[in-house]
């Protein structure tokens, strides 16, 4: 980067991509940022390629792009999330490979497979892209597509909203992969903490880029959250009571309380790291008053109880399936209600455990350190919950109960490291070394991830009509259960032995061993991406005879299982009315569940419309314009985002109308299959006679 | 649910509507959700402005006894609480059916009195940075500034809704979705109140008590 800024395009010159690098030095480093930049590029034209070649652009644009449908706009969230993914997992693994390569010596500076810079841009790049771009995706996602489903609604409350939500958080993840190819990301981890990452420390581009994708994407999770709770609290189908609701849409409905009121934190911190780089403001620079502490007090206030808002959702998933594939009810639903509030009201009061080691009295950390520890009190209740729903029952080992189980042995494990670290004398010795890193991930794959892909595998069929391979979901759950204890266990004993997190070399050989373990793990990990891939793939290959039009391929009792596989644009030919909680399955206990409606009606669905697009090509603009201090372009594209809005308001926009008639044969067609398919017993759920049809007569839960 | 159940009297949406009663009621609770959101920020860079004011987070710059006008913050108040005032005009003749025109010139009236708040925050604003209170000076001004700043953004914001809401009833006349957001717009203009009256007393009076 030059010194001299261009009225027309700002900072950026042609010297900002990594192949100038490669240029200059050619060594591991500048070979594997060139090919990242490499892989971007060629993905970019394959998939230009791919949708010119297939005539898909105007499918993808009319039935996706501008479709302001909940269950579309959910499989956009967890498409977006698998890319991201796909990219995280395989810098984890270039960590790992990094630090099994980076033995040195006191005289030697730099060792390993990359450069120590390179280094810190991968778990700068790893944590922010995992955290907001795989695990908030992937969750907000999944609560899209289930959510109305499951409260008898037949859309979001705010349908438009929740596409331009979808829309901020693409534009914040393409500033993320953008910074691959031009520019530099920043190296101060996915905190950011000033005053490294203020303009003394870290000039350039680097923190830009994370805060314009946090900030621009964090509106969008915002107005998600916001969306979410006013569905809950005023689009549920009659008669669902809010003690009716199943397990996940209250763990919903905790994720929407906690980014109503988390996100905001975020938005401030970096609005103002922001205002300290962009106009010599000091809110965190050393000098002139400004004090650091604060950055980690509002960051922190947002990080604590965004870590509930990633795991909460799972713990929805985990209710739904234990119970499901137990043939059982899930015990204890009032316990498991009262925990998951429990958790979300405590988890804003304990931020300070992230940072017992700068400089507060003793007296703070103490109070921090037991509140950290009562919020283990509601998380263990859960376990023994779903531990009770599957005593006894007729468990299928399913996919999802792969990685129920494997939840269950290691995130406890996770869960008391954690407590572990609450203790603040403790915390002094092993903080900001790798036994935390260990622990976190401990939490967030066991939890989040599996939850999250367990959802995926339990609620596909129900978006494409039909089930996944249950082999390979096995296997591919299997690997990133033995993947994770392979990469993550030896972080505990490299992190009790002194290595600190983040280094990119240490001198003490004894380490070694336990880095090529934790490597291994990391491939293994990249071989259940891989799996999962394949998985699906497979799945597409039968779709045929692993299709389940009946819609309920698992005999389930929320109400998504009542309506066919794929589920209409409608979902519901005539909104449910409520008896139970449990309702569908009351339905098959009464027998004759799948009768039609007396009359069917008109029914109103959003419009279509290029609003969330518009607005995310927008703040993509925006964002980007602001990392390379192209003024021109950041003003155009605000003053762009502000008119689309005016704009939209001064139209009277009408609903689309299906009429009655289409509704009304749809339904019948898909009734008529019901009656005339044979029911399934448990037993033969994975073959190819389960047609989504289930024997009701077997129904427990 | 019954028609007459109640909901949104002053809007006049209609007895017989009961999909636009429930409508709005979704709207206006989001709405309210939205500015719960808004008011967490507020709350944060309140308590920041507590953290920066002591002689540390100030710096050495010049402090509020040095900058601080409080005949111009007085005039300011009284601009924007008459606003909120007079966007009772606004609710009344949406309630009684007063037509287009007066509702756009109540609009217009709140619109020039938030004009009136902005213009002598922007002076105080040139005033104080002239006498050396930047907000690059210090900790205490960065805090000050933004605080101060992003309230009379939400002004701003504010006159530009009722600009595009002057146009909207220009051309699509008063509907229910109309209706909805005048109420709304409502809602976010006495928010703008209430901060301000806790920067009125927390930013201004207590550093000068």
């Amino acid at each position: 980067m030059s010194g001299q800024s261009s009225p027309t395009f700002g900072n950026l010159d042609w010297e900002v991509t990594p192949y100038t690098d490669l240029l200059e030095h050619v060594n591991s480093s500048t070979i594997i940022g060139a090919g990242a930049a490499s892989v971007l590029v060629l993905g970019a034209f394959a998939g230009i390629a791919l949708l010119t070649y297939m005539r898909w652009w105007k499918p993808l644009f009319r039935d996706w792009l501008t479709s302001a449908d909940a269950k579309k706009i959910g499989i956009m969230y967890i498409a977006l999330a698998l890319v991201m993914m796909a990219r995280g997992i395989i810098e984890g693994l270039v960590m790992r490979a990094h630090q099994a390569t980076a033995l040195g010596a006191l005289d030697k500076a730099e060792t390993g497979l990359v450069a120590p810079d390179h280094f810190a841009q991968l778990f700068s790049t790893h944590g922010t892209i995992m955290i907001f771009f795989v695990a908030m995706p992937l969750l907000i996602g999944l609560i899209n597509f289930v959510l109305p489903q499951q409260l008898g609604a037949r859309d979001m409350a705010f349908p438009v909203l929740n596409q331009v939500s979808l829309g901020l958080t693409a534009a914040g993840a393409g500033l993320v992969m953008v910074s691959l190819l031009i520019g530099d990301f920043g190296t101060g981890g996915w905190t950011m903490y000033p005053p490294y990452t203020g303009l003394d420390y870290s000039p350039g581009e680097g923190v830009d880029y994370w805060l314009w994708a946090i900030l621009i994407s964090g509106v969008g999770s915002t107005l998600t959250g916001m969306n979410f709770a006013v569905t809950i609290f005023k689009s549920r189908a009659p008669g669902m009571h809010l003690m009716r609701m199943p397990l996940f849409c209250w763990t919903s409905l905790c994720v929407a309380i906690m980014l109503i009121y988390a996100m905001p934190a975020l938005t401030v911190s970096s609005a103002m790291l922001a205002l300290d780089r962009y106009a010599g403001f000091h809110f965190f620079t050393n000098a002139s008053g400004g004090n650091m502490m604060n950055y980690a007090n509002i960051f922190w206030m947002f990080g604590h109880p965004e870590v509930y808002i990633l795991i909460l959702p799972a713990f929805g998933v985990f209710s739904e399936i234990s119970s499901t594939y137990s043939g059982k009810r899930l015990y204890g639903y009032t316990s498991l209600v009262i925990a998951s509030m429990s958790i979300a009201v405590v988890s804003f009061m304990v931020w300070l455990h992230h940072f017992f080691t700068m400089g507060q009295s003793a007296g703070v950390n103490i109070a921090f350190g037991i509140a950290t520890m009562i919020i283990g009190i509601p998380t263990g209740v859960k376990i023994y919950d779903w531990m009770a729903t599957m005593w006894r029952g007729r468990v299928r080992i399913t996919a999802p109960v792969v990685y129920l189980v494997g939840f269950f042995l290691l995130f406890v494990i996770g869960g008391l490291s954690g407590i572990i670290l609450a203790n603040p004398s403790i915390d002094y010795q092993v903080h900001n070394t790798t036994f935390l890193v260990a622990h976190f991930h401990n939490v967030i794959i066991p939890g989040v991830l599996y939850g999250m892909l367990a959802g995926v595998h339990y609620w596909f069929p129900k978006a494409f009509g039909f089930r996944l391979d249950e082999s390979w979901g096995r296997r591919t759950a299997l690997l990133f259960v033995g993947g994770f204890i392979f990469t993550f266990m030896p972080l505990y004993v490299l992190g009790l032995m002194g290595l600190p997190r983040r280094s990119p070399t240490f001198q003490d050989p004894d380490f070694l061993p336990w880095m090529y373990i934790a490597s291994f793990g990391a491939v293994l990990m990249l071989a259940a991406l891989f799996c999962l891939l394949w998985t699906f793939w497979k799945s597409y290959r039968h779709r045929m005879s692993l299709s389940v039009p009946g819609g309920d391929p698992w005999n389930g009792s929320s109400l998504e299982w009542s309506t066919p596989a794929p589920v209409p644009e409608w979902t519901f030919a005539s909104i449910p009315k409520v008896q139970a909680r449990g309702d569908w399955g009351e339905t098959k206990r009464a027998g004759d569940p799948w009768r039609a409606p007396d009359s069917y009606a008109d029914i109103e669905m959003p419009a279509n419309t290029a609003h969330g697009l518009i607005i995310a090509g927008m703040a993509f603009a925006l964002g980007f314009a602001m990392v390379w201090h192209i003024w021109w372009l950041a003003a155009l594209s605000f003053f762009a985002i502000t008119a689309a809005l005016i704009w939209r308001g001064m139209r009277v926009i009408e609903p689309r109308i299906i009429p009655a008639r289409q509704v009304e044969e749809e339904d019948r067609r898909f009734r008529e299959y019901v009656a005339g398919a044979t029911p399934i017993t448990r037993a033969d759920e994975e073959s190819e006679r389960n047609r989504g049809v289930p024997d009701c007569s077997e129904f427990a839960g | 649910m019954s028609s007459n159940n109640g909901l949104y009297p002053g809007l006049n949406l209609g007895s017989v509507h009961d999909e636009a009663h429930q409508q709005a009621e979704a709207t206006v609770f989001g709405f309210w959700v939205f500015l719960m959101s808004d008011l967490i920020i507020f709350g944060i860079l309140f308590a920041s402005y507590a953290s920066y004011l002591n002689p540390i987070g100030m710096a050495g710059a010049p402090g509020p006894q040095a900058l601080f006008n409080l005949k111009s913050v007085a005039i300011q108040t009284a601009f924007l609480l008459f606003g909120g005032v007079a966007y009772a005009g606004v609710s009344l003749s949406m309630k009684y059916d007063h037509g287009a025109k007066k509702l756009i010139g109540w609009l217009l009236i709140c619109a020039l009195l938030g004009g009136g708040f902005l213009f002598f925050e922007i002076s105080d604003f040139i005033d104080q940075a002239a006498k050396g209170g930047k907000p690059q000076a210090s900790g205490w001004l960065s805090s000050y500034w933004l605080l101060v700043g992003l309230h009379g953004f939400h002004v701003f914001s504010g006159i530009v809704w009722i600009l595009a809401m002057v146009g909207q009833i220009l051309t699509r006349g008063v509907d229910d979705v109309v209706k909805v957001r005048l109420s709304m717009l409502g809602v976010f203009w006495h928010f703008l109140d209430l901060i301000w009256v806790g920067i009125f007393s927390f930013v201004f009076l207590v550093p000068l008590a």
